[in-house]
C-alpha cells in the first residue's frame, strides 16, 4: 500500500497565511462574531474576464490550490477533491434573492451557474483543463475530511498518483443572519469572544480556502505522511477519549507518542468539553494546539487545522499564538488533529514527518 | 438618446461585474462582444434578462440579439423603439 505525501499548501484564511512562513503577522481578533478573509491579489492568479463572475469562495479556492501545486511543483493533477459545507452560499443567497424579488421571473445565469457546491472543484478543473476524477464533499463538518480520506484511498490504491484535495467555505451575509439567530454565532456586545475557557454558547466564524497536494512519493517540499484519517458521526464526550485511544492503537501508537495535539476548540461553552475531555486528561503532558481563534468556526476549518499540523511539523514549531498550554517537545514528528462541530461530525487525523 | 446610453453603460458596468471598466471608456459604437468589450454568450443571456426586466423588451428570436447587441448605439436605438416600460 503506497503512502500519501503533503507536498504542497495553499491557505487563504482570515490571517495572512500565504506569503508568510508560519503565523508570524497573525493576529486575534475577539471583538468581531464574523471574520472575513484576508484577501490576495485575486488577478495574480485568475484572469480578468474569469474573475468577474466569481465570488469571493470560488476565487480563494482557486488562488489555494495555485498556491499548493506552485509549491509542489506540479502542473497538473489526477484528481482535484474538494469538500464544503455550505458550498457557494453568496451566488446561492443571490440567486435565490432574484428568484423571490423578481416573482420567480428574470432569473440570470451567473449566480446560478456559480451556485452549486462543486463550483470550486469545477473552476479548478476548468482553469487547469483537467479532465480527471473530481469530486464534492458536502457532509457537514466532515466534508474535509471525506475528501481527504478519499484522496489518500485513491493513493493507496494506485488509482491515482498526484491529487489536489481542499476544504472551502465562505461567508454570506443571510446565511449568517440566520445563524445568529438560531445561536450558531455568537451574539453582539458579548466579546472580547475568547477561544479557551469561553463562558458563552456559539462560536465567531470565520471562512477560508485550504489546499493541499498529496502525492505518492516524498520529495523536497514534502511536509509530512498521513498516517491515517477516521470520521465519526456522533459520540457523547465520554467516548472521545476511548475513541481516541483506539484510533491511536490501531496506528501502533500510544499518547506518548503524540508530540502535539491540533484540537478544534471553537469557544462554544456547550460543546468545547468535546476538547477538555482530551485536553484535560489523556493529553495533559503533550503540547496542545488551537487554531480557531485565528479562522473563525466554519465547515472546513479543520482544514486550516491540517494546515497547522503541517507546518508544525514543517517548521518544527508551535507558535505561541496557537500555544494550548505551552508545552514543548524538542523535536514535533508526529500529530493527531481532533475536530467536531456541535457533538456530531467528529475528526482524527493523524500525520507524521518523514 | 444620450442619457439612455448613459444609463445603459452603467447597468452593463452593474450586471456584468466589469469592476475595471470605467463609464468613459465604453464608447457609443464599440463592439460589446468578441474584441470590444469582450463580453460572451453568458454575457448576453444577462443583457436578454435586462431587456426584458427594465424595459419590458422580450427577445423572441435569438438572431435579432446580434444586431442589437452590436453596440451601446444600436441597444439604446432599439429599447428607444420597442421599450415598454
Amino acid at each position: 500500500m503506497r503512502k500519501t505525501y503533503i507536498n504542497g499548501l495553499g491557505c487563504i484564511s482570515v490571517q495572512e497565511t500565504f506569503d508568510t512562513i508560519f503565523l508570524e503577522k497573525a493576529e486575534i481578533n475577539e471583538n468581531d462574531t464574523i471574520l472575513p478573509v484576508k484577501t490576495p491579489v485575486y488577478k495574480d492568479f485568475i484572469s480578468p474576464v474569469a474573475i468577474r463572475r466569481m465570488a469571493k469562495g470560488v476565487k480563494n479556492g482557486i488562488v489555494a490550490s495555485a498556491m499548493a501545486m506552485k509549491e509542489a511543483n506540479v502542473s497538473t493533477v489526477d484528481a482535484i477533491i474538494t469538500g464544503t459545507g455550505m458550498g457557494c452560499i453568496e451566488d446561492s443567497e443571490k440567486f435565490l434573492k432574484a428568484i423571490i424579488d423578481n416573482k420567480e421571473e428574470f432569473l440570470t445565469p451567473t449566480s446560478f451557474i456559480q451556485s452549486t457546491h462543486n463550483t470550486v472543484g469545477a473552476q479548478i478543473a476548468l482553469g487547469l483543463q483537467c479532465k480527471a476524477y473530481n469530486l464534492t464533499y458536502v457532509n457537514g463538518s466532515i466534508s474535509f475530511e471525506s475528501a481527504l480520506l478519499d484522496a489518500k484511498m485513491k493513493i493507496e490504491e494506485e488509482e491515482a498518483n498526484i491529487i489536489l484535495v481542499g476544504g472551502i467555505d465562505e461567508n454570506a451575509d443571510y446565511t449568517t443572519s440566520l445563524f445568529k439567530l438560531a445561536g450558531f454565532i455568537k451574539r453582539e456586545n458579548e466579546g472580547p469572544y475568547k477561544v479557551l475557557n469561553a463562558t458563552t454558547k456559539g462560536a465567531v466564524y470565520g471562512e477560508g480556502a485550504t489546499f493541499f497536494v498529496l502525492e505518492n512519493e516524498k520529495k523536497s517540499t514534502t511536509y509530512a505522511e498521513i498516517l491515517d484519517v477516521e470520521i465519526i458521526n456522533k459520540l457523547d464526550v465520554n467516548e472521545v477519549e476511548s475513541k481516541c485511544s483506539a484510533f491511536l492503537e490501531a496506528n501502533g501508537l500510544q499518547v506518548s507518542d503524540i508530540d502535539t495535539i491540533v484540537l478544534g476548540f471553537n469557544g462554544d461553552v456547550e460543546f468545547d468539553p468535546y476538547y477538555k475531555i482530551l485536553s484535560e486528561n489523556s493529553f495533559k503532558n503533550t503540547p496542545q494546539a488551537f487554531y480557531k481563534q485565528l479562522s473563525g468556526e466554519y465547515n472546513t476549518a479543520s482544514a486550516f487545522g491540517l494546515w497547522v499540523g503541517a507546518k508544525i511539523i514543517k517548521t518544527q514549531e508551535v507558535p505561541e499564538i496557537i500555544s494550548v498550554n505551552n508545552l514543548e517537545k524538542p523535536a514535533y514528528k508526529t500529530i493527531l488533529l481532533y475536530n467536531q462541530y456541535k457533538g456530531i461530525d467528529h475528526s482524527f487525523t493523524l500525520i507524521s514527518k518523514c | 438618446m444620450e442619457a439612455l446610453k448613459q444609463e445603459l453603460k452603467e447597468k452593463i458596468i452593474d450586471v456584468l461585474n466589469l469592476e475595471d471598466i470605467k463609464l468613459e471608456e465604453i464608447n457609443d459604437n464599440d463592439a460589446l462582444f468578441g474584441d470590444g468589450l469582450g463580453l460572451d454568450s453568458i454575457d448576453a443571456l444577462e443583457l436578454i434578462v435586462m431587456l426584458d426586466k427594465d424595459y419590458g423588451i422580450k427577445l423572441v428570436d435569438p438572431k435579432e440579439g446580434k444586431v442589437i447587441f452590436k453596440s451601446i448605439e444600436t441597444m439604446a436605438a432599439y429599447i428607444k423603439e420597442n421599450r415598454a416600460k
